[in-house]
């Protein structure tokens, strides 16, 4: 994953921070990642090995902790944030193929964020709806009975969501820029 | 030092250190129990790949003969009914995801697993369990090393190999089903840390981290 412009000094930053906060005992590793993973929102590669030369462990043992436990996220979250459900019923009824159906046309993996960072794609254990399954979750909504066709339909809600904000931009843009004129 | 103890390994009388740990004083004695994970030296054996089990005297059930320290006048069998089922499943498991075909492997004839086989008169094929290999990719990047992850028993040997030699620069990711040897961000081996030390081919029991022939 490419760092954006900026990141790099805010993780040196917050990684400085957690490490003043939680000291440099290897017992304390667990926490200082949890509390960089708060701070940034995922584990990026620099803040692991800045985090290894801090507590004195060498960097592949940061990732054997980071990719050990589930809380843990290697990419960062996406703008919108998918998580299709692998619970029992969901898995029964397809939840295996909806997944598929989000890597290919998003062209990334499970657990993976798009390169644009608008999508991160996550598997979740049961949601609580069994009754609507497959059930995926989009940012705060929960998509019922989920087809393949409605992946289509939920990434192009979100398309052309994006395309009329940047219309919206451009309209805004031009605006002022006539009223600059006459003004 | 420690007290000389007396114990009894499948009739034969042996005398050990106190404290030291069965599976070792048995090999040493030239009584075999398979095993694969176990390191002399580590202190906690990670006892992971549960094939050394034995059975002993006063014990309810089979015990892992690499945690087991040695008290004196222990009686230990390394062939019991019980004791051959369950390493007979825990063989069977290692291979449900472990790309066999001995006749093209580096470590034909030398591999840890034909020789747990040949022992127990085990089969070097799945007989009641299914596979679940994935399809991995051989890494190759140092030319003059090959691991294979498809290959790969999870025995740490490796690992631990590396981390005496060098500030460590491979180590166990993930879990479960999806645990395997990798370096840090997963890049090839040529592209990680490693210094060619060929200290973790030394210690691979099988097929699974090879010179390049
Ligand atoms: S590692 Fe051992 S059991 Fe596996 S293919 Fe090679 S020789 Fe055969
Ligand atoms: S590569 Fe070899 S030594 Fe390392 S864990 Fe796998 S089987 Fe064991
Ligand atoms: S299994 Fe998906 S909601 Fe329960
Ligand atoms: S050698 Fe005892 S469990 Fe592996």
């Amino acid at each position: 994953m490419e760092l954006m412009e900026g990141e790099l000094e805010k993780i040196t930053a917050e990684v400085e921070q957690v490490i003043k906060d939680q000291g440099t005992e290897r017992e304390r590793l667990i926490p200082i990642l949890q509390g960089v993973q708060e701070k940034l929102g995922y584990l990026p590669k620099e803040a692991m090995k800045k985090v290894a030369e801090a507590v004195e462990v060498s960097e592949v043992e940061i990732y054997e902790i980071a990719t050990f436990y589930n809380q843990f996220r290697l990419n960062p979250p996406g703008k919108h944030q998918i998580k299709v459900c692998m619970g029992t019923a969901c898995h029964m009824t397809g939840g295996n193929i909806i997944m598929e159906s989000f890597e290919r046309r998003l062209d990334i993996k499970e657990g993976e964020t798009t390169p644009d960072r608008e999508f991160s794609l996550e598997r979740v254990a049961c949601v609580g709806c069994c009754a609507l399954a497959p059930v995926v979750v989009v940012d705060e909504n929960v998509e019922a009975k989920v087809r393949p066709t409605r992946v289509d339909g939920i990434l192009l809600g979100f398309d052309m969501e994006k395309k009329a904000a940047e219309k919206e931009m451009q309209k805004a843009a031009s605006e002022q820029k006539t009223q600059e004129e006459e003004g | 030092m420690a007290n000389s103890v007396t114990i009894t390994i499948d009739g034969k009388q042996i005398s050990a250190a106190e404290g030291d740990k069965l599976l070792w004083v048995a090999l040493e004695n030239g009584i075999y129990i398979p095993h694969l994970c176990g390191i002399k030296e580590k202190e906690k054996p990670d006892a992971s790949c549960r094939l050394c089990f034995v059975e002993v005297e006063g014990m309810a059930n089979p015990v892992t003969s690499c945690t087991l320290p040695v008290t004196d006048g222990m009686v230990v069998k390394t062939r019991t009914e019980r004791v051959d089922r369950l390493i007979a499943t825990g063989f069977e498991l290692l291979l449900t995801n472990h790309r066999l075909g001995c006749a093209k492997c580096a470590k034909n004839g030398s591999c840890q697993l034909q020789k747990i086989a040949k022992e127990r008169g085990l089969k070097l094929r799945l007989t009641r369990l299914r596979s679940v290999l994935k399809e991995m990719q051989t890494d190759d990047s140092l030319g003059s090393v090959a691991f294979d992850p498809s290959r790969c028993v999870l025995c740490g040997q490796c690992v631990w190999a590396d981390r005496k030699e060098n500030k460590g620069n491979i180590g166990f990711i993930r879990r479960g089903i999806s645990r395997k040897v990798s370096t840090f961000g997963e890049v090839p081996l040529a592209e990680s840390g490693c210094t060619r030390c060929g200290k973790c081919v030394e210690v691979c029991p099988v097929g699974a981290l090879v010179k390049n022939s």
